[in-house]
């Protein structure tokens, strides 16, 4: 069985994020950039089947600029067996991102598709069922357990109630959330390994795919600050504030 | 040309982000229909005719959409949004939006525009990127205009409508998955999308039985839902749907308790809309206090029980 991986170079989770001035976007430069997490627990999750000797092959998939080179290493350092670079400086939006995963799956047949339910650069939250939509694939969206048995996948589902399972058919659409597992860290043995593992670079144009925006941004704006109110010396002050001041007790 | 809002409903009733929906719909220049998609769904439909603003409701009603599965609803939606010539289609920002609104855009070659907070025109929104750090305002280029819609930002309609319901045909069954089993968290407690009141409780809790021991007693003093942190999640303290955050709920109540959580951006982006913030940290340098209206740098295990007396 063949798992594709797609993951995205997002700046790093720890990095509060800054409008630039210009209102044309958020400052990069020189920004600490990271693999997106959800998508590291996609590749863990793959690489996991493959120990279990559920899965033969992990490819990990990354769309954009050269250094989404260095995640795809990263990937590859968690132990995805290759990489596959879809190499371009345009702004790629998710129904972009779709097409070109889906020439690749028609190219590469994968048995699942496990992506990050959402990068945390754009909070899109939309890859995985555009692909799934594409490839008229079933989708098994926010998952937070996998079990594969039988030709079949069968997939635990974070809902706003509560959990579902739902089972599938293979090939089938995954996209995680964040309890499905905890990544491991690449040690340094796994990232000189990385290095050496094949790495593949095609462009949209090789697969077909105009990877036009549909969305244009006018402007990006901070967002209205909230200021630190008042610290409160006791619980009786707190309740006072709360009925008195605030009045929403 | 008229609009199309999907409703989120649990067959004989609306769940209310569909009401918020309806409302960001309203904002529109079209006649608002509103599809529900289920089986026996009635009663859903009944309330969707009341609802304020809406002129048409179209029933599908076939087993096949009993589960809400996204590969059976968005291709029907697909089939009604062409038969319609529907300008937008929009359900709300939630699990159940969120799964099927991407494939109902890829099916009509579409980019969606995910969780707007506003609409500045027919083809310009707004929406948070970056776990809400920065807030861009997008232009759709195309025909169709897919949304889903973040429901804290936009009022719920109220009922007073009498709209017209249509039966429609059902598409086909792909049955391409199916629904082995289904949890819903059981609560007697108000939907935390909808509370007036949050009382949200992190790993300063430090398990599963204080934090029911300590914020039950006081949620139930002030009729308010319970959330919590992705910490006190993946520890096990409540399950998964508790989760405020930019991964989890986006919620925006009157009043809202952050009880030993620290103040991750994560965290905030699901709550720092509420419009009263309340920390409650031992902690006086968590970060949380910088975006709380009234902060008490305190031990919640003496805090939280004397703040119930006290009520
Ligand atoms: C991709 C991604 C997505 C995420 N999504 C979310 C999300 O949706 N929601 C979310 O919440 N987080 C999310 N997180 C996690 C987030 O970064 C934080 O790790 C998390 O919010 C921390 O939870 P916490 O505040 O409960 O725990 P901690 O940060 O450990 O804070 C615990 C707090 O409790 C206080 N405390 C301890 N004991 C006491 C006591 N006795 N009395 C009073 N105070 C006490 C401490 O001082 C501390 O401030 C996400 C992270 C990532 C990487």
């Amino acid at each position: 069985m063949k798992i594709l991986v797609p993951v995205k170079r997002v700046v790093d989770y720890n990095v509060k994020v800054r409008v630039k001035a210009d209102q044309s976007g958020v400052e990069l430069a020189n920004v600490k950039m990271a693999m997106n997490p959800f998508d590291e627990i996609a590749i863990e999750e793959a690489v996991r089947m493959k120990e279990a000797g559920v899965a033969s092959e992990v490819v990990a998939v990354s769309c954009g600029v050269a250094q989404c080179q260095e995640t795809l290493r990263t990937a590859m350092a968690i132990g995805a067996d290759r990489g596959i670079l879809v190499s371009t400086d345009a702004e790629l939006q998710p129904l972009a991102v779709a097409k070109l995963l889906k020439a690749l799956c028609d190219k590469e047949s994968p048995d699942l598709i496990i992506l990050g339910k959402q990068a945390i650069d754009d909070d899109a939250n939309q890859t995985g069922q555009m692909l799934a939509a594409l490839m008229n694939l079933p989708q098994a969206t926010f998952a937070s357990k996998v079990t594969v048995a039988e030709g079949k996948v069968s997939v635990m589902r974070e809902i706003d109630g509560g959990l579902e399972t739902i089972s599938m058919h293979m090939p089938a659409v995954i996209t995680t959330d964040l309890r499905l597992n905890e990544p491991r860290y690449a040690t340094l043995p796994n990232i000189m390994k990385a290095k050496k593992k094949p790495l593949e670079t095609v462009t949209p144009d090789a697969l077909g795919v105009d990877v036009a925006a549909r969305l244009t941004t006018v402007k990006v704006l901070e967002p209205a600050g909230r200021s630190a109110g008042v610290m409160v010396a006791d619980v009786a002050q707190l309740v006072d504030k709360l009925k008195n001041e605030a009045k929403v007790i | 040309m008229p609009i199309l809002v999907i409703a989120e409903h649990d067959k004989a009733g609306l769940k209310a982000a569909t009401r918020n929906t309806v409302a960001a719909a309203r904002a529109l220049d079209g006649e608002l229909h509103v599809l529900v998609a289920g089986a026996d769904c009635a009663g859903a439909c009944a309330a969707t005719a009341a609802l304020e603003g809406v002129s048409k409701v179209l029933c599908a009603d076939a087993a096949h959409y009993t589960d809400q599965g996204a590969e059976n609803i968005a291709a029907l939606i697909v089939s009604v949004a062409g038969a319609g010539g529907y300008s937008h289609l929009l359900a709300p920002a939630t699990t159940f939006g969120k799964n099927v609104m991407p494939r109902v855009a890829a099916l009509l070659d579409v980019a969606q525009v995910s969780e707007i907070v506003a609409i500045d025109s027919a083809d310009t929104f707004v929406r948070p990127i970056y776990a809400g750090n920065a807030l861009a305002t997008v232009k759709s280029s195309d025909a169709v205009k897919v949304i889903t819609v973040r429901t804290t930002a936009f009022d719920p309609v109220g009922d007073g409508g009498a709209a017209s319901i249509e039966p429609i045909t059902a598409g086909p069954d792909l049955a391409l998955s199916t629904l082995v089993s289904r949890e819903l968290t059981q609560s007697e407690r108000p939907e935390l999308g909808a509370a007036s009141v949050i009382v949200s409780g992190g790993r300063g809790l430090g398990s599963g039985e204080n934090y029911h021991a300590i914020l039950e007693p006081l949620a139930d003093t002030l009729g308010a839902a319970l959330g919590a942190s992705r910490a006190a999640v993946d520890a096990g303290f409540v399950p998964n749907d508790y989760q405020v955050g930019q991964t989890g709920k986006i919620v925006a109540p009157q009043l809202y308790l952050a009880i030993g959580i620290s103040g991750a951006i994560q965290h905030l982006a699901g709550m720092k809309d509420s419009k009263v913030i309340v920390a409650i940290n031992k902690d006086p340098e968590a970060p949380i206090f910088q975006i709380a209206d009234y902060g008490l740098v305190a031990d919640l295990f003496d805090a939280i029980p004397a703040l119930n007396a006290a009520l």
